[in-house]
């Protein structure tokens, strides 16, 4: 669009035509005050904090609402324009209690701190105020209507952003009042966006509310450990008698991939960390009962047993599962401790899409898996299969709001009439079970539309037709397309000029736990044992025969042949159904949080953290990688990474070979296990990069195997002065291995919904509490124009 | 839930004047209140289904309108305008009355759910205030006497109307 | 029925009162739906001139010239375009949209038709506030009857041209009379006025361009048309042309709605057509336009009623509810009953007005029972003067307005409640019998 000229207290000012006069102002750092006005979300004009003068108007004008316009003088600092705010807040204060002191928000309120800035300082209020108690909405949602400014942003976020329509106003006047859609409690989605979101203390959080002072905490920018869709979040936490406590999960930092979206789990589900079910001492097994050890018996006995079996029966009686839940660098770490150090490519984990499938059918097309980001930017998106509101509530977010604010066109195929039909263009419906199918068809195959139901076959030629005039079509499937409908799929967008792909697996890494090589068949980047050369190089020796997968260990262990099992971080028994009898015989070592169904049959039981808890790299579904952080600690336990390689030790391999650390001489320990400080050591590590320093010092120091990732892996050489920094960054699909086509039936789909998140869920209070409150199939209601 | 013939028949005639559906609401939820006697739960999930709306949004627009109301009343509705013009001639003496007569106050109702009772903004009948509406109809000005009267005409017809 | 009379009165919108013209063949003997004929065979851009020089403005209180009003309608528009007759009539001191309902509902049709052929609509609509049940009910039989005869719909009068009437009502909101917050309550919605710009011209119900006229004023444009435009602003001032319906209230021995000249004198207008003050009491001040004008004391009085010169004299001329008080009215109380309206009446959606008039309601209410202090006084100017040209739809500056003329003007009254002062009006008892006109 074409540039208009303005000007503002003398400022000149350019910005495109169309933009808001308060846009205008923050682009050229002049501060205009509002608590309506909220970028991306309808105008209100409704708080009248943003008045500024205009030239040529006779009264004071809305710059929220203000288009500019070529040639326009504002003014937005003069004494009218300020005592035309000092008396906005002195009016909104007239009820407002002042109860700062114990209020949620003091301390992070935007109407004290507009109190601050525009001084109404002295109170000309001398009237009751009007009072109302506190109601509480839900487990996690509490209002406190007196605190209420009526700032509408909670309802329209609610309503426009999130498309649940839950909030809305009551009442006419001084009485007016938001309110819930049950009268007196919410039915909805507990995303928790609408408490973020109100600048001062009205809507509070069940989990949060008066624990602490903001103050008081520490805030540490980490990503959510539920979904596979990588939301940044902000957590707060506290000093407490174990550690750290988090103690509040939001969305200060808009940076992320989600800007300012955060879903029920990601706002309130982090405290399973905390839950007094953890296991926090090594256990090992005696006489039949699992009984505390130390450490270093633990790591002793799993070094000595595992060694021996090794040496013995040789590394395919030994069997590893990963985790989809732990870092790049644990998974990396583990598919290389079980080839280098135990000698098996028996390794595997709960696959929940066909990833290998995928980098296959991506070969030769670097650039054409989509970010997160630009789902939201996407001009044309279809969505096959899959529920994205309840499975990847971010995608959700991303697609609903592109349409909303960029008018993209949305087309859903699937064989429930799922909520983002709401937002599409077209929404076609398929049998259950064919969505397989259905990309074969766009794929070229007509004989498949046979299978997809009442559709006449000239609808679904001319829906391929139509997609295929989508340029920069984005196209998003999950585990209901495996194999050789996955490359017909590919090979249909192929040919949309620039279509891009998002292929959707479950957890928070579980696009990692496949890019680092957690397979039998595959080493990291996809690329098959066969071809083994380019890590032998760095690795050294290990087996060249693919291993066994989850199931065929589970037969093994049956048979006898399976010796040892290490699990890292996973629940095969509960998970994936596996006969916790088969393991009978076998040494059985299981690292988690909890004493899950794995770990109640475990030989030894070490208590791991979790990744609120140690630093490391996620990659999400779409392939962004992103830090995490350290925010939380619980002592007494342990990363992965850690318990790996004091195991690697313990077995009397040297540890060197497996993390290359403390190279040219750095060997300093930088804290990266000391709780809340991990954020010194990052920044110590982006100190050292720019100072073309190693930044590997300990055996414990993930950074040190990054190095190796990106070294290794292809598409993992991404900027990592732009990693460290807490930038979402894109890994490429360049150079990725054959890869291969899986068998179908090991993919197992968590099939999580908005309230439950696997193993993490079921330990959170928070999500458990709103599971007990809601009606089991709430009716989705549908707002109109 | 049954509404009479002829709200039906106006609620359709209604749907086809406006190009959304939901700009019939105002009007429609005056008529079926003055059916059922105020916006019940089942007349607001009623009107929300047909009309595609949640009833959250029902909701809030009720009670943005001072005429419709999720209580029952009684079945004369009083409602004394004490406006600047009716106040100037006299509505706050008639409204004191009313509440002594009646023995309730504002939105209050007489226990023979016979009268309720309401203090009203502006009914557009200042030249010839004092002035009432019980439920539609207009009663210009007014004096005590002439309201006591007014009551007795209700009370004759609401008892003849109970004992048919 | 209502009807009083007065002979400086010019009937024109009052023409047909007591006819019987809210049957159909009564309103065309009279000469109704002469104006709709005449105008289909005008071009558009001649009605609006017609209208535009005839000085017809709004009635409904801004007083925009109406032609000008409705040159802004685009010529070509993607969606449909609508007239909205604005009949919610709620300002306090006001009740001739209500007359001209009871007595001549066709010449409202009209007046939309006549607009609707001006800016190129077939869509009409009328609001009628929900507490005149009866006269929607007249509406809706008058525009049945107006279709029964083809005067209404496909192809009116054989012209070609299809036009549509609606009726429409409300169910209790002052605010709805705002504007853009009617056409939110005509689409189902809570009152809640829009953000202009856009003005409902170019963008109105359902996103159309829409015309927004006053009851009268839409009631006017019929015989305008037929009279022309020269003979209609001749009855007026140049800039204000014509009559209207002026509603006299209060303390006066003849109160009611006469139809007079555009610039009648205001002191005439009390002493003479409104039969003076009863009880031989003295004139304390008037409020000229409904209860959003600022009040003008016995000394102001003496000032043509149109809205350039009321302007002039500090004060609007609004909707035409003319309330007269008498030296037995206490101002601190009827300025809380006011702001008492205003308070109940706010939308609620912008700060200033919402929590103006709450804090102004109670500030008042205190005052006037005794409790004030010295500070509340000028607090009360503060606030009002802080909310002046501020809130988001003029709602709040008609709580304001007032307001601050009620304390620049008898401020000493103010003062008088003071320091535990019990009302000396109150004392004395304000509430007087008044002979009452029939
Ligand atoms: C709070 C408020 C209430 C209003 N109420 C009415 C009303 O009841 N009737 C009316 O005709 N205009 C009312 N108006 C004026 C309308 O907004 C609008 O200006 C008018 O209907 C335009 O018609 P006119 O140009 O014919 O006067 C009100 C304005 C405000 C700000
Ligand atoms: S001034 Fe504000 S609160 Fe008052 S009626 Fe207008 S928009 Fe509503
Ligand atoms: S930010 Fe502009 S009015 Fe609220």
């Amino acid at each position: 669009m074409a540039d208009v000229n303005i000007t503002v207290d003398g400022k000149k000012v350019t910005a495109p035509a169309g933009t808001l006069l308060i846009e205008a102002c923050k682009s050229v750092g002049i501060e205009v005050p509002s608590f309506c006005y909220y970028p991306n979300l309808s105008l209100q004009g409704a708080c009248r904090m943003c008045l500024v003068k205009v030239e040529k108007m006779p009264k004071l004008q809305t710059a929220c609402t203000t288009v500019i316009s070529e040639g326009m003088i504002a003014i937005t600092n003069n004494d009218e324009v300020r005592q035309a705010r000092k008396s906005m807040v002195e009016l909104l204060l007239g009820n407002h209690p002042l109860d700062c002191p114990v209020c949620d928000a003091g301390g992070e309120c935007e109407l004290q701190d507009m109190t601050f800035s525009y001084g109404a300082a002295e109170s000309k209020f001398m009237e009751a105020k009007n009072h109302k108690d506190e109601q509480q909405w839900s487990p996690v949602v509490y209002f406190d209507r007196p605190r209420c400014i009526l700032c509408y942003r909670c309802v329209r976020v609610c309503g426009e952003a999130m498309d649940v329509w839950a909030l809305g106003v009551q009442n006419r006047g001084v009485v007016s009042v938001i309110a819930p859609n049950k009268e007196d409690h919410l039915e909805c989605e507990e995303c928790g966006m609408c408490i973020d979101i109100c600048p001062v203390g009205a809507l509070t959080s069940g989990a949060y509310r008066y624990k602490t002072r903001p103050w008081e905490m520490n805030h540490v920018g980490t990503i959510c450990t539920h979904c596979g869709d990588g939301c940044k979040t902000t957590l707060g936490v506290r000093r407490s008698d174990s550690g750290m406590q988090i103690v509040r999960g939001d969305n200060r930092d808009k940076s992320g991939i989600n800007g300012d979206f955060l879903c029920i789990k990601g706002r309130y589900a982090f405290d399973f960390a905390d839950d007094p079910q953890r296991v926090t001492t090594p256990l090992i097994r005696r006489d039949g009962q699992l009984a505390p050890s130390t450490w270093e018996e633990a790591f002793e006995l799993i070094g000595k047993r595992f060694a021996e079996i090794r040496d013995k029966e040789g590394g395919r009686a030994i069997g590893v599962v990963g985790s989809n839940r732990t870092t790049n660098e644990e998974n990396y770490l583990l598919s290389k401790f079980a080839r280098v150090v135990l000698k098996t490519n028996s390794i595997d984990h709960r696959r929940t899409a066909d990833f290998p499938a995928f980098a296959a059918a991506m070969v030769g097309k670097p650039h054409a898996a989509a970010t997160m980001r630009d789902v939201f930017n996407a001009p044309a998106i279809l969505v096959i299969g899959n529920n994205p509101t309840e499975q990847h509530p971010l995608l959700a977010w991303q697609i609903r709001n592109n349409v909303r604010l960029h008018r993209a066109r949305l087309y859903v195929i699937n064989s429930r009439p799922i909520k983002l039909r709401r937002q599409a263009t077209s929404f076609t419906e398929i049998p259950q079970g064919t969505e397989g199918q259905a990309a074969a068809f766009l794929g070229g195959d007509d004989s498949a539309a046979e299978a997809l139901g009442s559709g006449s076959r000239e609808m679904w030629v001319g829906l391929r037709d139509k997609l295929r005039g989508e340029g920069k079509l984005i196209i998003i499937f999950d585990s209901a397309i495996r194999g050789k409908d996955i490359s017909a799929l590919v090979k249909f967008g192929s040919a949309v000029s620039g279509a891009k792909f998002v292929c959707l697996g479950d957890y928070s890494n579980s696009r990692g736990a496949a890019d680092m090589g957690l397979y039998p068949d595959f080493l990291p980047g996809y690329r098959p044992i066969a071809d083994a050369s380019t890590f032998k190089d760095e690795w050294g020796d290990m087996p060249t025969a693919p291993g066994l997968n989850v199931s065929q260990m589970a037969e093994a262990a049956a048979a006898g042949t399976l010796k040892g099992f290490y699990v890292v971080g996973s629940n095969p028994v509960g998970g994936l159904g596996l006969d916790p009898f088969a393991f009978s015989n076998t040494f059985v070592v299981v690292q988690d949080m909890f004493l899950t169904e794995t770990a109640q049959m475990a030989d030894v039981v070490l208590p791991s953290a979790n990744a609120y808890e140690k630093a490391g790299t996620f990659t999400n579904t779409c392939g962004d990688i992103q830090l995490v952080k350290k925010a939380g600690e619980v002592s007494d336990v342990k990363s992965d990474f850690e318990m790996i390689v004091r195991i690697a030790d313990a077995t009397g391999f040297e540890v060197r070979k497996l993390v290359p650390f403390g190279g040219r001489g750095t060997s300093a320990d930088m804290g990266q296990s000391r709780g809340a400080q991990s954020g010194e050591a990052d920044r110590h590590v982006v100190w050292l990069e720019a100072h073309g320093l190693e930044p590997k010092m300990s055996p414990f120091d993930p950074m040190a195997i990054l190095d190796e990732i990106q070294r290794l892996v292809p598409g993992y050489d991404v900027s990592r002065m732009n990693l460290l920094a807490g930038n979402d960054q894109h890994t490429t699909t360049v150079g990725t291995g054959q890869g291969g086509v899986q068998d179908a039936k090991l993919i197992a789909p968590a099939n999580d919904n908005l309230f439950t998140s696997g193993t993490l869920g079921r330990y959170s209070r928070a999500l458990n509490s709103v599971i007990e409150n809601r009606n089991p199939e709430p009716a989705e209601e549908v707002a109109a124009d | 839930m049954r509404f009479s013939d002829e709200f039906e028949g106006r609620f359709s005639e209604m749907l086809s004047h406006y190009p959304t559906k939901r700009s019939v609401l105002v009007p429609t939820l005056l008529y079926a209140q003055d059916e059922v006697g105020y916006l019940s739960d089942e007349v607001i999930a009623e009107l929300a289904t047909r009309l595609d709306l949640t009833e959250l949004e029902v909701r809030n627009v009720i009670s943005y309108y001072s005429m419709l109301t999720t209580k029952a009343r009684g079945k004369y509705n009083v409602q004394v305008c004490t406006n600047i013009s009716c106040m100037l001639r006299g509505a706050e003496e008639i409204f004191e009355h009313c509440k002594k007569r009646l023995g309730v106050g504002p939105h209050g109702t007489t226990p023979d759910n016979l009268f309720s009772l309401e203090e009203v903004e502006c009914i557009g009948a200042c030249s010839w205030a004092p002035a009432v509406q019980v439920n539609y109809d207009f009663h210009e000005n007014l004096t005590v006497d002439k309201m006591d009267q007014l009551f007795d005409e209700c009370k004759k017809e609401g008892t003849q109307l109970r004992n048919l | 029925m209502h009807l009083v009379s007065h002979p400086d009165e010019v009937k024109v919108v009052s023409k047909r009162f007591g006819k019987g013209a809210t049957d159909l063949d009564r309103y065309l003997a009279l000469d109704g739906y002469k104006a709709v004929q005449k105008a289909l065979g005008m071009q558009p851009d001649g009605i609006i001139n017609e209208v535009k020089n005839s000085g017809l403005r709004g009635r409904g209180g801004a007083g925009f010239n109406t032609g000008l009003k409705w040159s802004f309608v685009p010529k070509q528009s993607a969606k449909p375009k609508y007239i909205l007759c604005n009949g919610d009539e709620s300002e306090p001191g006001t009740c001739k949209d209500r007359l001209i309902f009871e007595h001549d509902p066709h010449a409202v049709i009209e007046g939309v038709v006549i607009a609707g052929l001006a800016v190129g609509s077939h869509t009409g609509y009328i609001y009628i506030r929900g507490e005149y049940r009866y006269l929607s009910n007249l509406m809706q039989k008058a525009i049945k009857d107006a279709y029964a005869r083809g005067l209404l719909g496909k192809n009116i009068f054989g012209s070609g041209y299809d036009f549509d009437v609606y009726w429409h009502g409300g169910a209790g909101a002052y605010e709805v009379g705002e504007e853009s917050a009617l056409m939110e309550s005509l689409e189902g919605k809570r009152g809640i006025p829009r953000i202009r710009p856009p003005f409902p011209a170019v963008v109105g119900l359902w996103g159309g361009p829409t015309v927004i006229n006053n009851a009268e004023t839409l009631a006017s444009v019929p015989h305008i048309i037929l009279g022309g435009a020269e003979w209609y602003s001749n009855l007026g001032t140049p800039k204000n042309g014509g009559t209207r319906l002026f509603c006299l209230s209060g303390h006066l021995n003849r109160p009611g709605v006469y139809e007079l000249p555009m610039g009648y004198n205001l002191k005439k207008m009390i002493y003479e057509v409104g039969g003076g003050i009863p009880n031989r009491k003295k004139l304390k001040a008037v409020v000229p336009g409904g209860s959003s004008t600022p009040v003008l004391t016995a000394d102001e009085i003496d000032a043509p009623m149109d809205f350039d010169s009321l302007m002039k004299a500090g004060s609007m001329l609004g909707s035409g509810g003319v309330v007269v008080l008498d030296e037995t009215t206490c101002i601190v109380k009827f300025a809380l009953r006011t702001m008492k309206f205003y308070r109940h009446e706010s939308c609620g959606w912008c700060i200033p007005c919402r929590e103006g008039t709450d804090w102004l309601e109670k500030t008042l209410i205190r005052l006037h029972a005794g409790g004030g202090l010295k500070k509340d006084i000028d607090n009360i100017l503060y606030l009002s003067e802080n909310m002046l040209g501020r809130t988001f739809c003029p709602l709040g500056d008609a709580a304001a307005m007032p307001t601050i003329a009620f304390v620049k003007k008898f401020r000493k009254e103010f003062e008088d409640h003071l320091e535990a002062r019990p009302c000396a009006f109150e004392a004395a008892g304000s509430v007087e019998r008044l002979p009452v006109m029939a």
